[in-house]
């Protein structure tokens, strides 16, 4: 980068960062977009346009790949390569060269994903849609970003490694593994996009949620722990609670996670003994999860005040409270009667908003209004109380989104299972669709509303990067362009 | 004494110990599933799809139906009583991949075959709303005037023997021949038949000069379920 900002002042290496972070809001915004077309079309069918490209089995892998890869990702790049920076005071491995590469070529990975599915080029295999050549891609992007990693840890001039590298590494190493497993198809001809998979019926199954959890599990966890171990001390000016818990927390949530994929398959035909292995885990798991989150919480510990004061730190904190209210929901669903009612429904779909919204995104704002203001070298954001407005609007939003998703999923659950006095089954199929609408309804206004928060936040963090500070009241004066302290 | 700060100044302890780590839930979930032989219930009737069926299957993956229908009914009274027999592992054994879903925002279709006539799909699915007025899903007319890709099936077949799927040389000669027979009403059928039992055959779209992809789409819905006889079936034949 030759930007006169970054030649004047840093050490470390941050153009890739900031065009990471920028890549991180588009992605954001365009996945809560399509989130907002593809719950339109849920409650009102004509949104599918009757167009092929824009029918709700097309757009809605868009929606998952770009909220999960593109704002998820490129926020866990970003967030990545800036902490292993700091925590080990060294530049990146391969310089902004091979970090460079990592950013181009996941992009052109989204892009190549996010049209194939358009098109219909997809492997049917939720969250891993993208058909070979598209997993090819990444893999050695993947490869890279590792390096860039491992690299930049091991030229590392602090002796220990900070913790939220521990979890970054995880994340990347544990993604490698799955994407390589879960990916393993033939294709039908080496000039084609179609495959077939190695796989098949319940071997198949297994496989495919045993990367679909872990997905969640080392992808929207893992990585975002790490972002929760670096940036909540930093902006509440607090070391981490405990050490000794963040020892434990770390290996007991990334042993047992791994167990948790038969969740997802409760009373197919998965053999029971992998069910009950499944559940088990999946309920041990609340514990190294709320662990976690009590480290990040207790964090606070004599900053409490400053909840009051910082919304960025609200952000954080909130997100963690999210993360812990998803992971007690989480195991609870795992119980088997439980996910009797629950599978299948839209009390799914809930759960995991709660964990994507509440926790992923809010963590990811928290973060990218911290680092904003670094990296473009500001003295402060635009405006703190925009951060307010994003986020009071954006928990609003989710909180519409989740209750609404709780009542229809649970009220469909009881109507297939509804029997009338005679003793037969109460509802057609078609009648609980019907009963679905008015929550479709309120979903989709959560996602307007969150879809909202995040232009605010645009907004907001654009007039931060061209030097504007709004005069607010409570803010600290300041002369704009001053460095702030590391 | 054990201390942590050992693994936490050693990027290469830490890596391989991550390794380990993450590695064994796994191994010890999924390779029982191919080593322990009643994984699969010895049932049988289920047969690899034919041609039409299997391109029909490849559009119902293309359409990502399966993020709104499951294929897999739960051993529950009201599941058996609204779809039918409770799903078993051995019916999606040569389903590369599996199709199971996740989600149920239209109803399961593991058993659908045989429950609704030809018409009646077609006319669902060019416009779902001229049959179910409460219906949420999208249309897919098009599929009534396009013409069915087929050029490379017996590749398509191939590729499914390679991971698995026993197509015999027999199946992949006749590919291209068995796929026009099945969804052609003057064809003989009795070889395409004996290669593959139970199979649908007929016209499928109501346009019996186009082989479109509307014939290859209710094909493969015609066959969902309906492979494995499950009147003469005894308990322990289901044992897993």
């Amino acid at each position: 980068m030759t930007d006169q900002a970054s030649a004047r002042t840093s050490a470390y290496n941050e153009g890739v960062i900031r065009l990471l972070v920028i890549a991180t809001m588009f992605w954001g915004v365009a996945a809560f977009l399509v989130g907002v077309l593809i719950a339109l079309q849920l409650a009102y069918p004509v949104f599918n346009l009757d167009l092929e490209w824009f029918s709700f089995g097309r757009v809605r892998p868009l929606h998952t790949s770009g909220a999960i890869f593109g704002f998820g990702g490129n926020a866990l790049i970003a967030t990545s390569f800036y902490v292993v920076q700091r925590t080990g005071r060294t530049t990146l491995f391969g310089g902004e060269t091979l970090a460079g590469f990592v950013f181009v070529g996941y992009q052109l990975f989204l892009v190549m994903a996010g049209v194939g599915y358009l098109l219909g080029i997809t492997q049917g295999r939720e969250y891993a849609e993208p058909e070979w050549y598209v997993d090819l891609w990444l893999t050695l992007v993947w490869v890279v970003y590792l390096l860039v990693f491992l690299g930049t840890l091991m030229k590392r001039k602090e002796p220990h490694i900070y913790v939220a590298n521990w979890f970054f590494l995880a994340f990347i190493v544990t993604v490698a593994m799955l994407h390589i497993v879960n990916a393993l198809a033939l294709p039908v001809s080496w000039t084609g996009t179609k495959s077939y998979s190695l796989f098949s019926g319940v071997q198949d199954a297994l496989t495919q949620w045993w990367y679909g959890h872990n997905a969640v599990g080392f992808f929207l966890t893992a990585g975002f722990l790490g972002i929760m171990y670096y940036f909540i001390p930093k902006q509440a000016e607090r070391p981490v609670y405990s050490y000794r818990l963040s020892v434990i927390h770390f290996w007991s949530i990334i042993f047992l996670y791994i167990w948790a994929g038969p969740h997802h398959l409760f009373y197919t035909s998965l053999p029971d003994w992998a069910q009950t292995v499944g559940m088990t885990f999946s309920v041990m798991l609340w514990m190294p999860s709320w662990g976690g989150m009590i480290n990040g919480i207790m964090t606070l510990s004599g900053a409490w005040d400053k909840l009051r004061t910082d919304p960025v730190l609200r952000f954080l904190v909130v997100s963690v409270a999210f993360y812990g209210m998803s992971t007690f929901e989480g195991p609870l669903m795992s119980v088997k009667p439980v996910n009797a009612l629950s599978h299948w429904t839209d009390w799914t779909v809930g759960h995991t908003h709660s964990g994507a919204l509440g926790w992923v995104a809010f963590v990811s704002f928290g973060a990218v209004y911290f680092l904003v203001p670094k990296l473009w070298r500001r003295a402060r954001l635009y405006s703190e109380r925009l951060v307010s407005v994003h986020f009071w609007i954006a928990t609003i939003g989710i909180v519409l989104y989740i209750t609404a998703m709780w009542v229809s999923g649970i009220l469909q659950g009881l109507m297939w299972r509804a029997y009338d006095s005679l003793g037969f089954l109460q509802y057609a199929f078609i009648e609980t669709v019907e009963a679905m609408h008015p929550f479709y309804v309120i979903r989709a206004l959560g996602g307007v509303l969150f879809l909202i928060g995040s232009l605010v936040m645009v907004y907001n963090l654009i007039r931060t990067a061209r030097g504007d500070v709004r005069e607010e009241a409570g803010a600290p004066a300041v002369a704009p362009g001053m460095n702030p302290a590391e | 004494m054990f201390s942590h700060s050992k693994i936490e100044q050693n990027v290469i302890l830490m890596l391989v110990l991550i390794l380990i780590t993450v590695s064994i839930g796994g191994l010890v979930e999924i390779v029982p599933l191919y080593t322990v032989e009643s994984t699969i219930e010895r049932v049988e009737g289920v047969r690899p799809y034919t041609p039409l069926e299997l391109r029909g299957r490849d559009i119902y993956i293309r359409e990502g139906c399966y993020l709104c229908h499951s294929q897999q009914v739960r051993p529950f009274r009201d599941e058996v009583e609204r779809y039918g027999h409770y799903s078993l592992a051995a019916e999606s054994m040569y389903d590369h991949p599996f199709q199971w879903g996740s989600k149920r925002t239209g109803p399961d279709l593991a058993r659908v075959g045989g429950k609704y006539s030809n018409e009646w799909h077609a006319a669902h699915m060019a416009d779902p709303r001229s049959v179910v007025p409460e219906s949420i899903m999208p249309a897919y007319g098009f599929m009534l005037d396009r013409p069915l890709e087929a050029a490379d099936i017996a590749e398509r077949l191939e590729t499914n023997r390679a991971v698995g799927v026993p197509y015999s040389d027999e199946m992949i000669e006749n590919a291209a021949a068995d796929l026009e027979a099945q969804a052609d009403p003057e064809a003989d059928t009795d070889d395409l038949l004996a290669r593959y039992p139970k199979a649908a055959v007929g016209d499928f779209d109501g346009n019996p000069a186009l082989l479109s992809e509307m014939d290859a789409m209710v094909a493969y819905l015609q066959i969902l379920g309906r492979m494995v006889d499950f009147t003469d079936l005894k308990p322990e034949d289901l044992r897993q």
